[in-house]
């Protein structure tokens, strides 16, 4: 799937350059953005680690057992096979955390925590196993409890209540999110039926 | 309310190593042995990040994304998305400093209260950058059957792009 749609991006965008005729665009754009991926690799490298270290202390302190006790019924009811006491389970609670508080520089590192002890678990170590699906696509459709970036900006552009969006955010999100871990479960029970007939 | 959503990073961290020193844990050493293990995986994360911006790059600087945008505007009439906000539902599952960028430049034109500049705060709140998920995540630990993560993801993101029409009228 990812091969395809990448593809596509490539080629796509070549094919509507030549009707666009801004080719020479086009060609520092591609030098360019190689760099440009070293530039975030490196941004993202130094929050990898400091909420790698937050998250060392926290763990070794007990404060990740508690926040995963606060979050244990929802995750109960998207990761129903889970052990709630494992690593695994302690480290998605975090990513989930930081995700609903806004704080989407930390949610990536978390993240990455919980989809390295996913992989750990994972029998087919280039597929990936139905909790990695439903990891992702919550991270894909995540839900924030507080807008911070959004807010910030609607007050700097001078917006008379930069909150007032948060009902309709939390109403879409939380929508949005059922529908996209809903669609994950009927997909991946269909392809499991798939596999199990082969 | 905006002063709140200031003090979240710094109180949260301060709690973390409170917390650890009423534990009576080294925090500074275990900091490090964690952000030790952090920078082992940031290097893996290079190839898949040179992917995925080289296809970003591309679609924006081309046009490509315009020409994709002007095809779903008959879409966008029947799901009652402004015409305005709908280059930012293209770009939201593809980058997420483009979509900031198209983010700001709706406020800027358009006002944060209007119904353009709502629409697009909704969105903004409600999405993340679905590719950038899949190929982080996915790259950082070679998993290469993706399987049905990115129909579900995609499906999500339409979802919040046509509700936020929908709830900017009516919340």
């Amino acid at each position: 799937m990812i091969n395809y749609i990448w593809a596509f991006m490539v080629v796509f965008s070549v094919i509507s350059s030549i009707f666009g005729g801004n080719m020479q665009v086009l060609s520092n754009a591609i030098i360019s953005s190689a760099s440009d991926a070293v530039n975030l690799c490196i941004r993202l490298g130094g929050t990898i680690c400091l909420w790698g270290g937050l998250m060392e202390i926290a763990e070794k302190s007990g404060l990740t057992d508690t926040v995963c006790r606060l979050l244990s019924p929802f995750m109960k009811l998207v990761f129903p096979k889970m052990d709630m006491r494992g690593k695994t389970a302690k480290a998605i609670s975090m990513n989930v955390t930081a995700n609903m508080l806004g704080l989407g520089n930390a949610a990536t590192p978390l993240g990455l925590e919980a989809i390295r002890r996913l992989q750990d678990e994972n029998p087919e170590k280039e597929k990936a196993s139905a909790d990695m699906i439903k990891f992702v696509v919550m991270n894909s459709a995540a839900f924030h409890l507080i807008p911070t970036t959004v807010a910030a900006l609607r007050r700097d552009y001078g917006s008379e209540n930069p909150f007032d969006i948060m009902p309709a955010s939390w109403l879409t999100s939380a929508t949005a999110l059922a529908v996209g871990l809903t669609a994950a479960f009927i997909l991946i029970k269909i392809t499991e039926g798939i596999s199990c007939r082969k | 309310m905006q002063k709140i959503s200031a003090y979240i990073l710094p109180v949260i961290t301060a709690a973390i190593i409170l917390f650890g020193l009423l534990k009576r844990i080294k925090v500074f050493d275990c900091f490090l042995s964690g952000a030790k293990k952090g920078f082992n995986s940031a290097v893996g994360l290079l190839p898949p990040l040179v992917g995925l911006v080289l296809g970003v790059t591309m679609l924006r600087e081309s046009g490509a994304l315009s020409v994709i945008t002007k095809m779903l505007e008959p879409f966008a009439e029947i799901s009652g998305i402004p015409v305005d906000v709908l280059p930012l539902a293209v770009l939201c599952p593809v980058s997420g400093s483009g979509s900031l960028t198209m983010f700001e430049q709706i406020l800027r034109d358009f006002g944060p209260d209007s119904l353009q500049g709502r629409v697009a705060s909704i969105i903004m709140g409600s999405t993340e950058t679905t590719f950038f998920a899949v190929t982080v995540y996915y790259g950082s630990v070679g998993i290469k059957k993706s399987g049905c993560t990115v129909p579900a993801s995609l499906l999500a993101d339409m979802t919040s792009f046509v509700l936020s029409a929908f709830t900017a009228r009516f919340l």
